[in-house]
């Protein structure tokens, strides 16, 4: 229940953020819209750790800034790839392992991975991710392993 | 801003290069490529354009667009995978 | 201070452009589909991020500034969805990657 509140609070939040209009009758059709969508998500049982994970809370916002610098630190090397690909341009795809115990946990790593240019998830099995890398440094990035310490560590006390 | 006008022109030359892609693209996977690449940087252009006209309401449509590009990339892509739009979106051995 | 902001917005979208260009260059350029996602994967992080960035310095802090942020993390939600199930349904159709680039690319002229 406490779960179906929260998903009330935070569409209600987005709602009267993309509205703009906030005369009484459009707002109050804004709150029986979010009430009706918060209550038949109830109903159907989707609202679980994996549908609404709040509890990953500032962790996961840290880690978003971290993210962010490596996304910009990749699109360099992309970038030069392009421009000179017969430096640069060694493809590989190798396998990795995630260590996190959670779907949802893996889920996040892998599309970690795949948001940052230079390597992309192309299948994932249970543990096991392959991945396919466009240059040397980037494949050593996934390999090393960094990135998948920090989501178990986000991941954690859960 | 002049800005605006040289960023909305860069956009549409990549637009146009990726058409080119989607033209050439030996595999159909390739277009489907080019097609979500150009869905992306129109979300761009929606967004330089309202800034161009004064209208930052277009946002709006960017959102919206953002959204459509999605759901119709993957539409597209479970159809050439399974010839049907029918059924869940795992593979058919993990039905078990 | 309009000034800086003014000129913040000029170097992030011109960035954003040429990163844009690049991208487009990629496209074309690279020889086959998985490197080709790589470069699709440039115009859907940073570029998105640049130019959204460079246009919420003008509007200020602002309803328009929040949907511009809106639109990145919606971005930055769905494009490694789509990434990876492009990659992963032309994986499982047997399209095999070449792993040795432009290398490959070059034997084989000379072969032929």
């Amino acid at each position: 229940m406490l779960k179906t509140i929260s998903l009330f609070l935070v569409l209600m939040a987005v709602w009267l953020l993309l509205s703009g209009h906030y005369t009484p009758l459009i707002t109050g059709f804004g709150v029986a819209s979010c009430l009706l969508s918060a209550l038949i998500a109830y109903r159907m049982d989707v609202i679980d750790h994996e549908g609404h994970p709040i509890y990953l809370g500032p962790r996961i916002i840290s880690y978003w800034g971290w993210l962010v610098v490596e996304i910009f630190k990749a699109n360099v090397d992309v970038a030069k790839c392009v421009l000179f690909p017969k430096q640069y341009l060694r493809p590989s795809m190798f396998t990795v392992t995630a260590s996190q115990k959670s779907d949802l946990g893996r889920v996040i790593y892998a599309n970690s991975i795949t948001l940052t240019p230079g390597t992309v998830t192309v299948d994932l099995d249970d543990d096991q991710v392959m991945v396919h890398s466009l240059t040397e440094d980037s494949a050593e990035g996934v390999k090393s392993g960094d990135m998948d310490r920090r989501v178990t560590k986000v991941m954690k006390e859960t | 801003m002049m800005i605006y006008a040289i960023t909305a022109i860069a956009i549409l030359i990549s637009i146009a290069l990726a058409l080119t892609r989607a033209i050439m693209g030996p595999t159909s996977y390739d277009r489907i490529l080019s097609a979500n690449a150009i869905g992306t940087k129109t979300v761009l252009l929606i967004g330089v354009m309202g800034f161009l006209a004064g209208r930052p309401d277009f946002l709006d449509l960017a959102l919206v667009y953002a959204l459509v590009n999605f759901i119709g990339t993957l539409a597209v892509l479970k159809y050439f995978k399974f010839g049907t739009l029918r059924g869940t979106l795992s593979k058919p051995a993990d039905n078990s | 201070m309009d000034m800086i902001l003014d000129i913040a917005t000029w170097v992030l979208l011109l960035a954003g452009s040429v990163l844009l260009l690049i991208t487009g260059f990629g496209l074309l350029r690279l020889p086959d589909l998985y490197t080709r996602i790589h470069a699709g994967g440039m115009a859907d992080t940073l570029a998105t991020f640049l130019i959204f960035v460079g246009l919420s310095f003008q509007s200020g802090f602002s309803l328009v500034s929040v949907k511009l942020l809106l639109v990145i993390v919606f971005i930055f939600f769905t494009s490694p969805t789509a990434s990876y199930a492009l990659a992963q349904a032309s994986f499982v159709a047997g399209l095999k990657p070449k792993l040795d680039g432009f290398g490959a690319r070059e034997r084989a002229k000379e072969d032929a």
